[in-house]
C-alpha cells in the first residue's frame, strides 16, 4: 500500500557486507533506486533471491529523496530518526526527504519491531553505511559525467561539486547514471566525520506532524477497507475461560447485527500467555461498531471458568507475606557469605517493598482489521511487532505465514503492549473475518483493553542489609516473591542476578519464591527495570540515611566499589555496566538540580535516583513538596524533575529525544501516584480511566533534560528514563516527611509506614 | 432514523439510531477519522469536538441531541484563525509522540484560546485537565498553547 515502487531492472549489482545487502537499479520514472536487505541475525542471507530486496531509497530526477521507514512507529519517533541517519550520510537536505512506511517483510528489512529501545542501536551503523554507499555511487556517476577523478569531488545538500572547474551536478541530474555504478563495499564505504553532521543532532520535527494536527487517518483504528463490517469481541473475564453457552439468537436479532460468532478458542488448559493461542469468546459483527457494542449489552454468556478464578491481589499479598518468612524457593545469585557478614555488621536495616500489576492503557485501544479471501489473509494493525501478529494469526487459523500480508499502521502508543507477546487482536480479527466472510475491523472497548492486558507483573521484595562501622554497605539480601510455577517465572516477572548493587557489595544473596498466576503478564516500558529501580533505589536511599550520609556521597562511593570487571549492574544483560558513566550522570544531575546547594521552600526536598537499563545511564533529581504529615496523591506535588542521560555520543534527533525523556518521566509520575491493577476472583477489577488514572496536565511538572555526550555508540531512549522517576520521588517524599513509601501506588498507602 | 447534522459548515444527513454517539457517526458514517475513541465515557478528551464553539466529548453525545448545533471537528478547525495558530504552534513545538490524543488536545486548546486569548498557567491547567496524553507531552502542550497565545516566539 505505502511501499515504494520496487522496479526490477536487469542492470543490477549487488554487494554483501555484514548483515546489510545492497542492490541498485534504475527507478521507475527515472532516478536511482537503492534496495536493501537487512538480514535476520541467523539467516543464510547471502543466498537471497533478488525479489527479497525491499525498496529503501529513491533519488528522483527532481532531487526528491524518498526513504522507507522500516520500523513500526508507536510514538517513539523512529519513522523520523532512522531516515535522518540515512539522509545525513547521503548528504541531502532534510527538506527534500520524504518518508514512506515500508511494507512488512523481515526477509527484506530484517527485524521490524519497536521494543527494548533497540531501533537506534541496531540500525545506527547499518543506516549510516547505506546512506554513505548511495552518496559514493552518486559521486562516481558525477565523476564519469564530468570526466574528473571522484577524489576531486565534494558533496553538500544533494549537489556534487567539482571545485577546481566550478562545475556541479545535482543528485537528481545524475541519479539515473548512478543506478549503473557498481555498488561499493559497505564495509569500507567512507562515513562522514561526525563533526560535519548536519541532520543527525539537529532537532527535527515528526514527519507525520502535519497529518496528526489536522486529524488525517493515520492509525490502525482509522483503517477502512471496502465492504468492511465492524466487530466487538467479549472474552472470559478470567483468562482462558471458554464459552459454555450464550444467548446468540437474541443478540442476532439486534439492529444492524450480521453475525454472532461463538469462538471456541485455541488456548490449552492452564495457559497463561496471551500469545499461546486464541482466547475463546463471542464476537458480534455488525454494520457499525456502535451497533455491535449496543448489541453486546444484551449478550449473556455462561463461562467455563479455569481454576485461577480463585486468585486475587489480596490473596497474593497474604501468600507473599507467608513466603517472605520462609527460605527462598530458588537462588538467583550468591556472593560471599551474607549470614556471617550480617553477624559482624554494625547496623542492620530490613524493609519490605511491593508494587502492583500495571496496565499499558495505550491511548488507541487494541484493534485490527482483517480480510480473509481464497485462503489468504490481509491484516492491518497498529502493532509494535507485525511479525508476531502474523505468527499468532497463522497459528490460530492454520494459515501459512507466507499467505498472510501484514500492514504496519501508526500506533497510538505501544509501551510494550503491542509487542511480541501481545498481538492477539490480529488473530481475533482474522478468525472473525473468516467466519463473517467479509473484511472486519475489530475494535476493543477501553474496558476490553484494560481488562485483557498483558500486565506488568506485581512483586514483593524483602531486603536485609548490613552496614559496617563506617556506614559502608557490606551485605545485602533480597527475597523476591514473584509469580510463576515449577521454578519458572511468569512472563516478565523474573529478576536477574546483575541488579545494582550486585558486584558492588562483597556479600550478596538474591533468592526468589513463586506464586502461580493465571493472569497474563508482559513487558511494560522498561520491563523489569520499571519496578526493580523503585525497590532497589529506594532501599539504597534507606541505607544512605541509615549510614548518616548524604545520599549523593553514599552513591558516589558505592559506585567505586566494583568487585569484578565482568558484566553486571544491569538487568537486561545487553551491555556491561560502566560505573564511571553512571558516576558522570549522577554528578551532572546533582549539579543541574543544585543538590545540597539550594535553599528549598517549606515542606520541600530533593530526592535522587539512577538506573542502568537498555544500555542507557540515567539519573534523576526530583524536587517534591508534601503538604501534610502523611503523603497522598493530593498533597504530594512534584515541582520539577532534572534528568541527565548518557545514551552515547550522538542524539540523533534532539527534539524527539527530549520528548521521549519527558514523557517517560511523567509516565513514571502517573505510576507512582495512583496506578494499580487489582485481581479479584481471577479477573481484573479496573476497566477505565476513572479507576486506572493516567497522569493529567495538572500533575505534570517541568522536566529538564540534559544529555551527557560520551564517546559511545548511540543507544535507545524510549525506556531508560522511566525507571529512576519513581524512586527519585519516593526518596524526596522521605526527605520531606520521614515517611518511606514502600508499597505502590501512593493512592493505596495513605499513611505510608515509617 | 434520519438526522441532519451541520458539520464543519456542511449539512450531512445520516440514518442512524438517535442514541448513537456523535463520535461514531463522525468516524464510521461520515469517514471523519480525526476525533478519536479513547474511553467512551468522556474521561480522556480524545474525541473532543466543538458544539457551537464549546468543547464537547463526542463519545457521550447522542446524535439526536446535536441536530440544531454547529459542529466543528479537527478536520476544519484550521479554518478558524485561532485553530490555525494552534495547529502551527503544535507543529513548531513538535508536540506529538504517538499523536493519537492530539486532535482532541488541539480542539480543547483552540476553545481555550478563543475564549481567553492570554490564559494564565492555572487557566491552561484547569481547561486542559480533561484531555489525557498517555505519552505525557504535557510540557510541550503548555509551550504550544503559550506560543499560540503569542506569549513566546
Amino acid at each position: 500500500m505505502n511501499q515504494i515502487m520496487n522496479h526490477q531492472s536487469p542492470m543490477t549489482s549487488r554487494v554483501t557486507s555484514r548483515r546489510v545487502f545492497l542492490k541498485a537499479s534504475a527507478a521507475a520514472g527515472g532516478g536511482l533506486l537503492l534496495n536493501f536487505k537487512l538480514a535476520p541475525l541467523s539467516a543464510a542471507a547471502a543466498n537471497t533471491p533478488e525479489t527479497a530486496y525491499g525498496a529503501f531509497i529513491r533519488v528522483a530526477p527532481d532531487g526528491i529523496v524518498t526513504i522507507a521507514a522500516k520500523n513500526p512507529e508507536i510514538g517513539q519517533g523512529i519513522k523520523t530518526s532512522l531516515p535522518m541517519i540515512i539522509a545525513e550520510e547521503l548528504d541531502v537536505d532534510w527538506k527534500n526527504v520524504r518518508v514512506e512506511t515500508a511494507s512488512v517483510s523481515e526477509e527484506k528489512f530484517g527485524l521490524q519491531s519497536a521494543g527494548g529501545s533497540t531501533s537506534i542501536p541496531r540500525n545506527w551503523d547499518n543506516m549510516r553505511r547505506v546512506g554513505a554507499a548511495g552518496r559514493q555511487m552518486l559521486v562516481e556517476a558525477a565523476a564519469k559525467t564530468l570526466r574528473v577523478p571522484a577524489s576531486e569531488l565534494t558533496t553538500a545538500s544533494g549537489v556534487v561539486t567539482h571545485a577546481a572547474s566550478g562545475r556541479s551536478l545535482t543528485y537528481g541530474e545524475i541519479a539515473s547514471k548512478a543506478a549503473v555504478v557498481p555498488v561499493p563495499d559497505l564495509k569500507t564505504v567512507v562515513l562522514k566525520d561526525p563533526k560535519t553532521f548536519k541532520i543527525i543532532g539537529t532537532a527535527t520535527k515528526d514527519v507525520d506532524g502535519p497529518a496528526i494536527v489536522t486529524g488525517k487517518p493515520l492509525y490502525g483504528i482509522d483503517v477502512s477497507v471496502p465492504g468492511m463490517l465492524y466487530a466487538t469481541y467479549e472474552k472470559s473475564p478470567v483468562f482462558a475461560g471458554t464459552v459454555a453457552r450464550a444467548n446468540v439468537d437474541e443478540v442476532k436479532a439486534m439492529p444492524g447485527v450480521r453475525h454472532v460468532i461463538v469462538v471456541p478458542g485455541t488456548l490449552a488448559p492452564g495457559a497463561t500467555r496471551l500469545n499461546s493461542g486464541l482466547s475463546g469468546g463471542v464476537a458480534i459483527v455488525a454494520d457499525s461498531w456502535w451497533q455491535a457494542v449496543t448489541a453486546r449489552r444484551k449478550l449473556r454468556i455462561e463461562w467455563n471458568t479455569p481454576a485461577s478464578v480463585s486468585q486475587s491481589s489480596e490473596g497474593f499479598a497474604a501468600r507473599a507475606a507467608e513466603l517472605a518468612k520462609q527460605k527462598p524457593e530458588m537462588s538467583i545469585r550468591r556472593d560471599g557469605d551474607v549470614d556471617a557478614a550480617f553477624k559482624g555488621a554494625a547496623k542492620i536495616v530490613e524493609a519490605s517493598y511491593s508494587y502492583p500489576f500495571l496496565a499499558h492503557a495505550c491511548m488507541e485501544p487494541q484493534n485490527a482489521t482483517a480480510h480473509f479471501k481464497d485462503g489468504k489473509l490481509e491484516i492491518w494493525s497498529p502493532t509494535q511487532n507485525p511479525g508476531a501478529g502474523r505468527g499468532i494469526a497463522a497459528k490460530a487459523l492454520g494459515v501459512a505465514e507466507k499467505d498472510i500480508t501484514m500492514h504496519m499502521v501508526r500506533a497510538g502508543g505501544g509501551f510494550g503492549r503491542r509487542g511480541a507477546n501481545g498481538n492477539e487482536m490480529c488473530a481475533e480479527a482474522a478468525w472473525i473475518a473468516r467466519e463473517a466472510g467479509a473484511p472486519v475491523k475489530l475494535v476493543w472497548t477501553r474496558e476490553d483493553d484494560i481488562r485483557r492486558d498483558t500486565y506488568r507483573p506485581g512483586g514483593f521484595h524483602n531486603f536485609k542489609a548490613g552496614l559496617d562501622a563506617q556506614g559502608k554497605l557490606i551485605a545485602l539480601s533480597d527475597h523476591f516473591v514473584s509469580y510463576g510455577s515449577n521454578g519458572n517465572f511468569a512472563n516478565n516477572a523474573a529478576m536477574g542476578g546483575n541488579i545494582f548493587p550486585a558486584e558492588f557489595v562483597p556479600n550478596l544473596d538474591f533468592g526468589a519464591s513463586l506464586m502461580p498466576l493465571g493472569t497474563p503478564t508482559g513487558s511494560l516500558r522498561a520491563p523489569g527495570s520499571n519496578a526493580l529501580a523503585f525497590v532497589f533505589q529506594s532501599f539504597l536511599d534507606e541505607l544512605a540515611h541509615a549510614s548518616g550520609r548524604d545520599p549523593l556521597e553514599f552513591h558516589l562511593d558505592l559506585l567505586k566499589e566494583r568487585r569484578a570487571k565482568a558484566a553486571g549492574g544491569g538487568d537486561d544483560g545487553r551491555a556491561a555496566f560502566n560505573p564511571e558513566r553512571m558516576t558522570g550522570v549522577l554528578k551532572l544531575v546533582a549539579e543541574k538540580a543544585g543538590w545540597g546547594k539550594r535553599t528549598l521552600p517549606a515542606n520541600t526536598a530533593l530526592g535522587l535516583a539512577y538506573y542502568f537499563s537498555h544500555s542507557g545511564y540515567v539519573a534523576h533529581v526530583a524536587e517534591v513538596m508534601v503538604n501534610g504529615p502523611n503523603p497522598t496523591p493530593r498533597n504530594v506535588k512534584v515541582n520539577k524533575i532534572w534528568v541527565v542521560a548518557d545514551v552515547g555520543g550522538h542524539i540523533v534527533n534532539p527534539s524527539g529525544a527530549e520528548n521521549q525523556v519527558q514523557g517517560a518521566v511523567l509516565d513514571g509520575i502517573g505510576q507512582i501516584m495512583g496506578q494499580a491493577i487489582t485481581i479479584a476472583r481471577g479477573a481484573t477489577v479496573e476497566s477505565n480511566f476513572d479507576a486506572f488514572p493516567l497522569l493529567r496536565i495538572n500533575q505534570a511538572p517541568p522536566v529538564e533534560v540534559h544529555f551527557l555526550r560520551t564517546g559511545n555508540n548511540p543507544t535507545g531512549l524510549g525506556e531508560p528514563a522511566l525507571p529512576p522517576t519513581l524512586p527519585a520521588i519516593a526518596n524526596a517524599i522521605f526527605a520531606v516527611t520521614g515517611k518511606r513509601l514502600r508499597d505502590l501506588p501512593l493512592s493505596k498507602s495513605p499513611g505510608a509506614s515509617v | 432514523m434520519a438526522y441532519t447534522l451541520n458539520i464543519n459548515g456542511v449539512r450531512h444527513t445520516v440514518d442512524v439510531d438517535g442514541e448513537t454517539p456523535l463520535l461514531w457517526v463522525l468516524r464510521d458514517t461520515l469517514d471523519l477519522k480525526g476525533a478519536k475513541y479513547g474511553c467512551g465515557g468522556g474521561m480522556c478528551g480524545a474525541c473532543t469536538v466543538h458544539i457551537n464553539g464549546s468543547p464537547a466529548r463526542s463519545c457521550v453525545l447522542p446524535v439526536a441531541g446535536v441536530v440544531t448545533a454547529a459542529i466543528t471537528t479537527i478536520e476544519a478547525i484550521g479554518d478558524t484563525p485561532v485553530g490555525k495558530k494552534v495547529q502551527e504552534a503544535w507543529l513548531a513545538v513538535d508536540v506529538a509522540q504517538c499523536g493519537y490524543c492530539q486532535p482532541g488536545q488541539i480542539m480543547a486548546a483552540t476553545a481555550l484560546l478563543t475564549s481567553k486569548p492570554k490564559p494564565t498557567d492555572a487557566e491552561i491547567e484547569a481547561h486542559m485537565n480533561g484531555n489525557i496524553c498517555r505519552c505525557a507531552t504535557y510540557n510541550r502542550i503548555r509551550t504550544a498553547i503559550k506560543m499560540a497565545a503569542g506569549e513566546i516566539a
